[in-house]
């Protein structure tokens, strides 16, 4: 890869919007903001919602013992507290008003009634004149027995600065919980890819060739340390793998080169030095048999391909192994007979197997093949097979097994 | 007999319709499988030689297919490099007499060809007794007798003997025997099969004065008087 592409691939890397780690910052950026905003407008309507109910609470304090003096005292004792209330009034920001059912002014802080009134019985927030000056109150009406209408509010203007004091703390707290949930964000991002690129490039390394890297591993035993161990475990597996199919094509490549090795230098020799038609037609004869011994080598290893790749999964069904074993020991008794060998066999009456039939027969003979060819004379081979009681393979229907195959015995 | 060998290899080819002519055969080639349906369905065959990856967009199997749709029962051999079971499954599932997979030797394919068409004119009588000189075998009773006398064999040896009866005169090869015989589709490495051979010898030969079973080198055996 040239310097310019390599500059180009980090530099859209940067920019790339299909980017996870991007994609895990926004994520957080966005949790932390709606979280935050959450919050605090739970504090504000809090706040806000608290200090109404303050309010409320003392004007309907108020009203309650107007109303018992009123009825205990009559207009004139009403008067009296009215007059009194406001003369201990401390925070300065108590509102009473009492009006006569001719609409005369009784008593109260108030030079006129408030020119929006709606039904009485409710609250209301409205501006009133107060000491020549415009605040917002909240108020509340109760018309008492003849007609006297009786006005208790709240001077709530410090409310009103309250909330906006609040109301700008929140906006600066908004824009620092932005701030954060961008820096947050971004520090998200970085440190997911370090986690990635540190897989990457180990990957990277390995795709290119150098199968001897490995994902470091922190040693603090936590997800990254097990994601990190598994793959290194799959790379030294595959390592493993691999040194096996480079032994096995060493081994082909010999087994290869004899015989054509061997038919070769016959040929040749016979070429140059037979002197009879007898002797080369005898070379001939040899070098084709080492020709068909090539031919069987490379069968041999398109079978063990076709094993490896599980291609001939499709020849697997389910017969009886007691019975192909028999047949077999049948067509092998006669060579050991020949070999001064005794080929003893113990095998059950049935024994269902689910696998390849033509494999297996291929297999057997092999094995018998070897038996017969490597045991000393008068010997026994046995041959048994029994079924065992845990399933060996998952996959099968007729979950059973072979155990023990083949003993030569001296 | 008039043998039809259509086969892309010229190597091959040559070989195999030298071999038959020098037996005796007429061998009619194609070089490829439009040359070789084309004079397939013009004239009349004992037996046929196909190969089953030909040049010119016909292939081997189609060959096949398209004589068997149009009634032609003319025996087809299979030659193929293509020698897997599941592949020769196919090749006798498509119509197929018989298949013989690449390399092969002259004597195995000769041998099998003979028996092909030998198998095609016998076809038509069941047998029910056969014999070869004084040797006769009864399939009802499955028993065997030589010379008037009364010979024991093994139901496989039977087989096996009943195998060479039914190819009285022609050379039978130690894979045709392990495949009509035994069932097996393999190469055993060993001699298997001329251990067993020799059984039967020791009990239909060995007491007689002269010998039925012959041994045929580089090939494999006949039964004959």
């Amino acid at each position: 890869m040239s310097m310019f592409q390599r500059l180009v691939q980090t530099h859209f890397r940067k920019v790339r919007i299909q980017s996870v780690s991007l994609r895990f910052g926004l994520v957080y950026s966005a949790l932390f903001i709606s979280s935050s905003v959450l919050f605090l407008s739970f504090v504000w309507w809090g706040t806000i919602g608290l200090l109404e109910q303050r309010v409320r609470h003392s004007i309907t304090l108020d009203a309650h013992a107007m109303l018992t003096e009123w009825t205990r005292e009559g207009i004139l004792g009403l008067e009296n507290l009215i007059s009194n209330r406001l003369a201990q009034d401390i925070d300065d920001n108590a509102i009473y008003l009492l009006s006569a059912p001719d609409g005369k002014l009784l008593a109260g802080n108030l030079a006129h009634w408030p020119a929006r009134l709606d039904s009485p019985q409710s609250w209301q927030t409205l501006p009133v004149l107060r000491d020549g000056q415009l605040n917002l109150a909240q108020v509340r009406i109760w018309t008492l027995q003849g007609d006297y209408h009786l006005l208790i509010g709240r001077d709530i203007s410090e409310r009103t600065q309250i909330q906006r004091m609040l109301t700008d703390a929140m906006l600066w707290t908004c824009l620092m919980v932005g701030l954060l949930a961008v820096g947050g964000g971004w520090v998200v991002r970085a440190l997911f890819r370090r986690i990635i690129h540190s897989i990457n490039r180990t990957t990277l390394a390995i795709t290119q060739g150098d199968m001897s890297r490995r994902i470091p591993v922190s040693g603090t035993g936590d997800e990254l340390d097990d994601v990190a161990l598994t793959i290194n475990q799959m790379l030294d597996r595959i390592t493993r793998l691999m040194d096996g199919v480079k032994q096995v094509s060493n081994s082909i490549a010999h087994d290869l080169r004899t015989p054509i090795a061997r038919a070769r230098a016959e040929l040749e020799d016979a070429s140059n030095s037979a002197t009879s038609e007898q002797a080369l037609r005898a070379a001939i004869d040899q070098a084709v048999i080492n020709l068909d011994n090539v031919t069987g080598i490379c069968e041999a290893l398109l079978r063990i391909a076709q094993i490896e790749a599980g291609t001939r999964r499709s020849a697997f069904a389910i017969f009886d192994l007691a019975t192909t074993l028999r047949d077999m020991a049948e067509l092998y008794e006669a060579v050991a007979d020949d070999h001064d060998l005794e080929l003893h066999t113990d095998l059950p009456a049935h024994l269902s197997f689910w696998g390849d039939q033509a494999m297996f027969q291929q297999a057997l003979a092999n094995i018998l093949d070897n038996a017969i060819k490597f045991s000393p004379p008068h010997g026994t081979i046995s041959l048994s097979a029994r079924e065992l009681p845990a399933p060996l393979s998952r996959n099968g229907p007729a979950p059973s097994a072979l155990r023990s195959w083949i003993a030569v015995l001296a | 007999m008039r043998v039809l060998l259509i086969e892309d290899d010229q190597t091959v080819r040559n070989f195999v319709a030298k071999g038959l002519s020098e037996a005796g055969h007429l061998v009619e080639q194609a070089a490829d499988g439009k040359q070789g349906l084309a004079l397939a369905c013009q004239d009349k065959f004992d037996v046929i030689i196909l190969d089953r990856m030909l040049p010119g967009g016909v292939e081997g199997l189609h060959i096949l297919e398209t004589l068997r749709r149009e009634g032609n029962l003319t025996p087809v051999l299979l030659l193929s490099a293509l020698a897997d079971v599941d592949e020769k499954v196919a090749g006798l599932k498509a119509g197929g007499d018989d298949y013989v997979s690449k390399p092969f030797s002259f004597s195995e394919l000769q041998a099998r060809l003979e028996a092909l068409v030998r198998r095609n004119r016998n076809e038509a009588q069941p047998l029910t007794k056969m014999n070869v000189g004084d040797l006769e075998i009864d399939l009802l009773s499955r028993s065997v007798r030589r010379g008037g006398q009364k010979i024991d064999l093994q139901p496989r040896e039977f087989r096996l003997l009943e195998f060479l009866m039914r190819h009285t005169g022609q050379v039978v090869t130690r894979t045709m025997l392990l495949e009509g015989v035994w069932d097996y589709h393999f190469d055993p490495q060993t001699n298997v099969i001329d251990v067993h051979i020799s059984r039967l010898r020791q009990k239909i030969d060995k007491p007689f004065e002269h010998a039925l079973v012959h041994t045929i080198r580089n090939a494999g055996y006949m039964l004959q008087e």
